[in-house]
């Protein structure tokens, strides 16, 4: 029983804490620029205030426009339930392995997507027209950094992983281990909207992609979407950081190997953050065309990574 | 409760030889149609009686009349739980088929023969009902032959259409170039001349030097291949499934392109068990082939329909590399990981034919309602379609392997199935098995790229023609076959380690390996180690928890919801032609993959004649011909026209010059009977 | 790596707010006291320009730099008028622009308010009268906060802004 309320806990504390990653990192961006920035809490005061905002729904949008934001949140906060955060456990509540997180993250895009060519703006459709061609590039290295884990570890389950990992430290600075977390790196700045691929602070619309699908959300709506998305990277970086670099987390669930479960945990997403936000400050955004060649490399990184991994074994 | 299965088996063939007769007799076209629909559902509910009795019990049905048809070895039946289950396919989509084509022919009524459309439908129905079942070469051809030629007449029902002639032209010609491949095929098992059933084909096998192994398989992989579908002998279904009535489609892409499954695993996994790891090998390379090249070319359509066939050619594709996995740990002695490869790739195929049903007869609304199968037409179905839109989109999310519905399942039991090769420490499985990976999870990408294509742009946002505004649901007896299948997704999903579990049996029984993997223990779908799990039932739980929590508590806070405008920066009116099209929707990946796409652009401008700068029209036209075609069939189609032309000059007119030939033939023929005294 | 030790050296460049000239800012309506609460620690604005020479968005475009950096205050800008709770309207409203500004108007949620910056969007400034020019903001959509000035200065746009949320401080500086 204490195995669900663990899972239950670590769900809290990812809704609760994905906010403050994504505002951590523009308080670090804004800190860079020369300027004092919005407090790193600033994402809570924004979803307050969206929840108190009206709605206004387009004409032409059906009823998946208005389910879209319900299916983004909840697919992010379910995914963030089994990956490992502060804890790694195992067994009956754990609903899936790393591709079924890949997936059910997929599923968000897809409604996004459709939203996006729902509102029958061209903005939508060019957004979830991009969207989808990023995200249909980076599948196949996350699958091959997949590989790559679960050749080490004899299984795409999480918390194997995660034990294989720390019961051999070695491994986790072999060419196999780095070679797939730059990949994975390069996925998540893909997955999540980051510099270089997609710019989160743009305004012009024609070099949105991610937030192109969102431009006709308001109020609650947009609150959730928001939400989810600040979910689904505090989800990247907390596989980034859990999966390649476990070290203090929790392997049983006693109270003090939890709290100190809990600070490595902030600390080294905390660190993770800072290395985007310095990124962001140091590169200009690719153009749309490029970014095949960024994903191309990546999935190259991936292959490499999972060759070592078999030559090293 | 005991069946009586020869009874129902007789019943099955009673039901659609009744219906093919009736309706060629039948005195109006409603009656036919009536008679049609009757004979195809009967029939179908017999078949699964026995598909189903088969299943259950494990035990196998025999029915065997030499008697019949003796000079070729008799009509013999065999039914194995591997027939029942592609016998269960057949009949539950034929039924629901026959359903929906009672009221969907209706438009056919008084301009087309509906008499002989439902002699060919029934003949069709029965021609992939006894495929399954067939236990020796003669009735095995004789089904396939059936099923061909019926459908062949069914694909050029519009034959008004050059594309439909074109179409029925290719079909036949892919036909009968497997068949061609299969004489040879059934011909070298056989132990003697004479032995031609089943088990005697099993028992000459296995006694066949490793290079008529090989032969055997090459010569399956070919003529079965063509039948399922895939790269390269793929280009009638592009053709074939959007030619022919929709119901017919969603028969021939959700059943028939199975049996070229059910024939590969008959022969390699039945007949000829282990072989060389090569097998495997360029199953997965073809396998690969067809999931990629299915999903790029159905990115770039704007035909629904053949948007759905390359969609088929996908997923086969993927069925395959399940296969190949499976063959590669077969041949490198790891029996049980196999089954794990086996069971995905029969899960797969269910679950194609429980989706891709779905998608065809949906797309057949589509049709009925709006006219037209050209995607830029649509748009803004789902107001007036919403039955239609929901089924569809059902469809699109189990296609583009969503979970928690049935794509996801199968499909991640064929990665689980795919990483086991890491379990072999050969070099060329080292690469082979993470570029298949790679492969299915790009193909996998695409494909939910492409049905957020073939949903958004076809059902939301605004109508970009009058007859897509004017679309309304046909009759609600279409509703049926829509919620059985969509039903059928969703618990095929939900429930996804039962099913498992089922094809694990399955394949137990075919390959006798003893069942080392655990099925799926409740609701945990298990990779092949039984580490890794995933529930897709507990995922959809706690996904509609949380979606319901934040709902309730976002509408207990309350929030004012006004409708306006789509924001259009300002824009004075917002039209239909402000909407992304189909194309532009995967002009990205277009321009990303234009080595491989090889489109060609034509771009005009017409300016006015006495102003120069005063632009009339702009015209730009781009058209992507599959290269594949160009490559491969276009040398040989030349070079026959090139063979039949030299030889139609032996045709000379004379009639001198024939006597002449028949003397020559008659000489030939008495010095070879001589020679080989 | 010049990028980073310039980036040392330069530290954080941000003024506090000074009071400049009081009459700048005039405010037309007040918030209500709910929108002032709900918009008062996140602001999203949307910039629109309605026929301006430009010279507003100059200044518009320095309160999101360093020296003024509006983010301390938890403003930001965003694209999209369905995100935005405030618009901030730059020019005299031109014939062209009148349509468009009423639809970004109706196409912000509520509750929202609009500042009009500039003497142009306050009273058409040197184009009042001219034949491309319908009427000052106030004319097309409600206003709540004028800033007067030809361009005003940034620090008067952002205290109009803080002082419609009712979030200035009686002392100079801030």
């Amino acid at each position: 029983m204490s195995r669900a309320i663990a899972i239950l806990f670590q769900t809290l504390l990812a809704a609760g804490l994905a906010p403050l990653v994504g505002g951590f990192i523009r308080w670090v961006k804004a800190r860079l620029n020369g300027r004092r920035g919005a407090p790193p809490w600033q994402p809570y005061y924004e979803i307050q205030k969206l929840l108190g905002k009206e709605a206004v729904v387009s004409r032409t949008a059906s009823w998946i426009f208005r389910a879209t934001p319900f299916v983004v949140f909840s697919t992010s906060l379910v995914v963030a339930s089994f990956v490992p955060l502060v804890a790694a456990p195992a067994g009956r509540f754990i609903a899936g392995d790393l591709f079924a997180a890949v997936y059910l993250l997929l599923l968000g895009t897809f409604f996004l997507a459709l939203a996006g060519l729902d509102t029958g703006s061209p903005f939508g459709g060019m957004g979830a027209s991009r969207e989808m061609t990023v995200v249909a590039l980076t599948e196949p290295t996350v699958a091959l950094s997949i590989v790559a884990l679960a050749l080490n570890a004899g299984s795409t389950s999480f918390s194997q992983i995660v034990s294989r990992t720390l019961a051999e430290p070695a491994a986790a600075l072999g060419p196999g281990h780095l070679l797939a977390f730059a990949a994975l790196f390069i996925v998540t700045l893909a997955e999540t909207g980051r510099l270089p691929v997609d710019n989160p602070a743009t305004h012009l619309e024609l070099t949105m992609i991610h937030e192109a699908m969102v431009l006709e959300y308001s109020g609650p709506y947009l609150a959730l979407v928001e939400w989810g998305a600040s979910l689904k990277l505090f989800v990247f970086l907390a596989l980034a950081v859990n999966l390649f670099m476990p070290w203090g987390i929790a392997v049983s669930l006693a109270p003090i190997p939890l709290a100190i479960g809990l600070v490595t945990f902030v600390v080294k997403i905390g660190v993770l953050a800072t290395a985007i936000a310095v990124l962001e400050t140091r590169v200009a955004k690719l153009r749309l065309f490029r970014v095949p060649e960024l994903l191309s490399a990546s999935f190259v990184l991936a292959l490499l990574a999972v060759l070592s991994t078999f030559l090293t074994r | 409760m005991t069946v009586d299965r020869s009874a129902a088996f007789l019943f099955m063939i009673a039901g659609y030889l009744a219906g093919a007769i009736v309706a060629l007799i039948a005195p109006s076209d409603r009656i036919a149609r009536g008679a049609t629909a009757i004979g195809a559902a009967s029939g179908s509910v017999a078949g699964l009686v026995v598909a189903l009795a088969v299943l259950a019990t494990g035990d196998r049905f025999e029915l065997v009349r030499p008697d019949m048809i003796a000079v070729a070895g008799g009509i013999a039946i065999q039914l194995d739980s591997l027939g029942a289950l592609f016998l269960a396919l057949v009949c539950s989509v034929g039924l629901f088929a026959a359903i929906y084509g009672f009221t969907y022919t209706a438009d056919y009524d008084g301009r087309r023969s509906l008499r002989f459309f439902g002699l060919m439908f029934n003949a069709f129905l029965l021609g992939m009902s006894l495929v399954p079942c067939a236990a020796n070469v003669f009735t095995f051809l004789f089904a396939w032959e059936l099923m061909a030629v019926a459908s062949y007449f069914l694909v050029m029902t519009e034959h008004e259409s050059s594309d439909a002639r074109a179409a029925g032209l290719w079909y036949a010609a892919m036909a009968h170039f497997g068949f061609v491949l299969l004489l040879p095929m059934f011909l070298i098992m056989a132990p003697a001349a004479g032995a031609t059933a089943f088990v005697d084909l099993r028992a000459g096998a296995s006694a066949l030097p490793p290079a008529a192994r090989s032969t055997v398989f090459a010569l399956a992989l070919a003529a079965f291949g063509s039948k399922a579908g895939v790269v390269p002998l793929h280009v009638w279904l592009p053709r074939a499934h959007p030619a022919a009535p929709s119901h017919v489609s969603a028969l021939m892409s959700g059943v028939m392109i199975k049996l070229g499954v059910y024939g590969l695993l008959r022969v390699t996994a039945d007949f000829l068990g282990t072989g060389p790891a090569w097998w495997g090998g360029l199953v997965l390379a073809v396998g690969s082939l067809s999931a990629l090249g299915g999903v790029l070319y159905a990115l770039t359509e704007n035909d629904l329909k053949r948007l759905l066939a390359y969609s088929s050619v996908e997923n086969v594709g993927v069925i395959f590399l399940g296969i190949g996995a499976a063959l590669v740990l077969q041949s490198y002695g790891l029996p049980a990981l196999a089954m794990v490869g086996f069971g995905a790739a029969l899960l797969h195929t269910v679950n194609h034919a429980c989706f891709k049903t779905l998608l065809f007869l949906a797309a057949g609304n589509v049709l009925h309602g709006a006219h037209t199968r050209n995607m830029e037409q649509m748009g803004g179905l789902i107001k007036g379609m919403p039955v239609t839109a929901m089924a569809f989109l059902i469809g699109s999310a189990a296609a583009a392997a969503l979970p928690p519905l049935n794509g996801f399942a199968s499909e991640w039991m064929v990665f689980q199935a795919l990483l086991s090769g890491a379990q072999i420490p050969k070099p060329e499985v080292a690469i082979g098995s993470p570029l298949a990976v790679g492969v299915l999870a790009l193909t996998s990408g695409l494909a939910a790229a492409t049905f957020v294509k073939a949903f958004g742009i076809s059902f939301l946002a605004m109508p970009r023609s009058d007859a897509a505004a004017a679309a309304r649901e046909p009759h609600w007896s279409a509703w049926t076959a829509l919620g059985a299948f969509a039903a059928a997704t969703v618990v095929l999903g939900l429930f996804a380690p039962s099913a498992i579990a089922a094809m694990y049996r399955i394949v137990e029984s075919v390959t006798a390996t003893p069942r080392d993997v655990t099925g799926g223990g409740g609701i945990w779908l298990l990779s092949a180690n039984g580490v890794a799990a995933v529930s897709p039932l507990l995922i959809a739980v706690l996904v509609a928890s949380v979606a319901f929590v934040a709902f309730a508590s976002i509408r207990a806070r309350g929030f004012d919801v006004r409708v306006a405008d789509t924001w259009g920066c300002g824009r004075i009116r917002q039209t239909a032609r402000m909407e992304y099209t189909s194309s532009a929707f995967a002009e990205p990946l277009r321009r990303i993959f234009s080595e491989l796409y090889r489109p060609t652009e034509d771009f005009s401008v017409s300016v006015h004649p006495e102003a120069r700068l005063i632009i009339r029209s702009i015209t730009y036209t781009t058209r992507i011909v599959p290269w594949i075609e160009k490559a491969l069939y276009e040398p040989v189609t030349r070079g026959a026209r090139a063979i039949a032309a030299s030889v139609r000059r032996l045709q000379a007119g004379s009639v001198h010059l024939y006597l002449l030939y028949i003397a020559a033939a008659l000489m030939a023929a008495l010095a070879s009977a001589w020679w080989f005294e | 790596m010049q990028l980073f030790s310039k980036i040392l050296r330069t530290g954080i460049a941000t003024e506090l707010l000074r009071a400049s000239d009081p009459d700048a800012v005039e405010i037309g309506r007040a918030l209500d006291v709910r929108a002032r609460q709900l918009l008062g620690r996140a602001l999203a604005i949307r910039e629109v320009d309605a026929g301006s020479c430009n010279g507003c968005e100059l200044e518009i475009v320095g309160l999101a730099s360093p020296i003024y950096d509006m983010e301390r205050f938890g403003f930001h800008f965003v694209a999209s008028p369905r995100h935005a709770d405030l618009l901030l309207v730059t020019g005299p409203v031109t014939r062209n622009m009148e349509i468009p500004l009423r639809r970004t108007y109706e196409a912000t949620p509520a509750p929202k308010f609009v500042v009009a910056v500039g003497d142009c969007a306050k009273s058409c400034g040197v184009f009042k009268g001219s034949y491309a020019v319908v009427g000052p903001v106030e004319s097309v959509i409600p206003v709540d906060v004028s800033i007067a000035g030809c361009p005003p200065e940034p620090a008067d746009i952002l205290r109009g802004i803080l002082a419609a949320l009712d979030r200035l401080s009686p002392g100079p500086a801030r």
